[in-house]
């Protein structure tokens, strides 16, 4: 291991370690540490100029109770969640079958096929911007929820195809080449061998998709406008305009807005960490 | 009725022997439609529309080499691709500082597993609120930095109000979640790099830098490959950060090309969706040089493999 493990060095160091890390990890939280305490404080205190201090009362639940109940925040949360859960479930579903034919057979264009998703997923956003856009009002989705998750999901196929793909190659191929002997039609081996040994890449992409497209604010701005359509990251701008210098509520909304992921990731941590190391990095 | 059956029959065995060339395409064609449809085609869509002049609802009047023209002598553009330059040169102090981290927090102590995920932790927030978060920070009036900087007697800075620092303000933002994202791929890597060599090195008498530089950082070459990749995609597709802090400003010295892009196509400056593309091909060309490099990168990987 590397560094020398702590049980190993000085005990000077050992107990200076102990008290590095909890002090680290404040100073390192500290921007997200002073929003949590501005949530919680009353209005008065930033009239009075009491921005970095203790909070003279704790008015956590007035604070948000007001966000939950007298803004648009539970709408454009119930958006995020609208636009988030179709995005994960078809970009996945894609890539599963893409992965699995890129991955699995031979054949001249694979690796070309391969590399178009892979390139793809790079590109600049604003390259596809103006086009997008228009085809979305062409086909009079444009301020809908299913315009914007349409996007996505071609989009993240790009992503998803690169991890799916790398994922099936490490499986041992002498299950297929079995399978095959037996006789057993291409799509059950899809179905019945592929597919099951699959789950934990489902799990991983899973999670970080569901981060990537809930923290989306470019393509939210640029395919939706309006409570009806718009998820939180876009929504907690007009919120904020709605809240000018209120930061007690603005602080609160964002805590709300930044919820889902971090939930999802203590959940799924495991899978969250195998997911973004795009796999290549056991 | 004999014949329908023998119909069948040859269909199935055609089938049966081409199966192995056709399962591939009609698992990939769901997928290729759309990615083309959504992603390929607006690629080359974009390069046409950068040769017109179009508001978006109009007309479009074929202009050629105009809008590009026009780039040339545009001082906005050039702004913005000097602060592309400083964003991609910038944003790799994420991969030393993300490492850094992850040697600090690679030790077995208990709740060590909590303190790793914490570190995490901005990387999993928007960057909507990681930009909300810093303006507040940077704030002239009651910011946190101006509280420090006084208390150590140093004048207070309107960091993004002013035209010098506001990029290396929004930058240090960003760096925030990047280097979170930087030590974990590191952490991942330093689990896998392999014991003996270091208690080979150990004998040798390599410790400290010369351990870190001759023997940890060769090996972990494959995290650090990606923590490239997913930094300069990241420095050059800055958008959020800059959108929600400075909007550009002040005077626009704090745009990129993706910001200036989406300004002139789609703001309260005007529908100008030509120009817009125009730009969005030369933010396009200057990433081709770097997905080039990455796909060339990979080849030679599945070559050797």
């Amino acid at each position: 291991m590397f560094p020398t493990p702590i049980e190993r060095t000085s005990r000077t160091w050992q107990v200076s370690y102990q008290a590095l890390l909890p002090l680290a990890l404040i100073l390192w939280l500290l921007p997200l540490i002073a929003v949590a305490v501005f949530s919680v404080k009353p209005d008065s205190d930033f009239a009075q100029g009491n921005y970095w201090g203790w909070p003279s009362s704790f008015e956590g639940f007035t604070n948000y109770s007001l966000v939950f109940l007298q803004s648009d925040m539970p709408q454009y949360l119930l958006n995020s969640f609208k636009i988030t859960i179709p995005t994960v479930i078809g970009a996945v579903a894609l890539s599963c079958m893409t992965g699995f034919a890129l991955g699995i057979y031979k054949f001249k264009a694979n690796i070309w096929i391969f590399f178009m998703f892979v390139a793809g997923n790079f590109v600049p956003f604003q390259i596809l911007m103006v086009p997008v856009r228009d085809l979305t009002l062409q086909m009079g989705l444009y301020n809908t929820i299913t315009g914007l998750v349409l996007f996505h999901i071609a989009f993240q196929t790009g992503f998803c195809t690169l991890f799916m793909r790398n994922f099936i190659r490490a499986l041992p191929f002498e299950l297929i080449e079995a399978a095959r002997v037996e006789g057993i039609p291409e799509w059950k081996i899809f179905w019945y061998v592929v597919l099951p040994l699959m789950k934990p890449a489902i799990a991983a992409l899973s999670v970080l998709i569901f981060t990537f497209i809930w923290n989306d604010y470019f393509w939210a701005v640029v395919l939706t406008q309006g409570v009806e359509s718009q998820p939180v990251t876009a929504g907690i701008t007009s919120f904020n305009a709605q809240y000018r210098a209120a930061y007690h509520l603005m602080s609160a909304g964002s805590i709300v807005a930044a919820l889902p992921p971090v939930a999802m990731f203590f959940l799924m941590q495991r899978h969250f960490i195998a997911g973004l190391t795009l796999g290549a990095v056991k | 009725m004999a014949q329908a059956s023998r119909a069948e029959r040859r269909q199935t065995s055609w089938w049966h022997q081409n199966q192995q060339q056709l399962t591939p395409w009609l698992f990939l064609a769901p997928g290729i439609l759309f990615f083309l449809f959504y992603v390929i085609f607006p690629i080359f869509q974009s390069f046409n529309l950068s040769l017109y002049e179009w508001d978006g609802l109009g007309e479009a009047e074929f202009v050629g080499l105009y809008n590009y023209e026009e780039l040339y002598w545009d001082d906005a553009f050039y702004t913005s691709l000097k602060n592309n330059v400083i964003w991609l040169a910038l944003y790799l102090f994420a991969i030393p500082a993300g490492l850094f981290i992850a040697l600090f927090l690679n030790q077995t102590v208990v709740g060590i597993r909590l303190y790793k995920s914490l570190f995490f932790f901005p990387f999993v927030i928007s960057q909507v609120v990681v930009g909300l978060v810093f303006t507040w920070f940077y704030d002239p009036t009651f910011g946190l930095l101006n509280a420090i900087l006084g208390s150590v007697g140093i004048p207070p800075v309107n960091v993004l109000g002013d035209e010098n620092w506001v990029t290396i303000g929004i930058i240090v933002a960003g760096l925030w979640p990047q280097t979170a994202y930087c030590m974990i791929l590191y952490l991942t890597g330093l689990n896998a790099v392999d014991p003996e060599q270091i208690e080979a090195g150990r004998l040798d008498g390599a410790k400290g830098w010369r351990m870190l530089w001759y023997i940890i950082i060769p090996q972990l070459r494959p995290a650090t490959f990606i923590a490239f990749v997913v930094t300069i995609i990241g420095a050059l597709r800055s958008f959020d950060l800059i959108s929600i802090m400075t909007n550009g400003g002040p005077f626009g010295a704090s745009r990129v090309l993706s910001f200036y892009m989406f300004e002139v196509a789609l703001s309260e400056y005007g529908f100008r969706m030509g120009y817009g593309a125009a730009i969005a091909v030369v933010l396009f060309l200057i990433m081709l040089a770097f997905i080039a490099y990455f796909l060339w990168s990979m080849y030679k990987e599945e070559k050797a493999r």
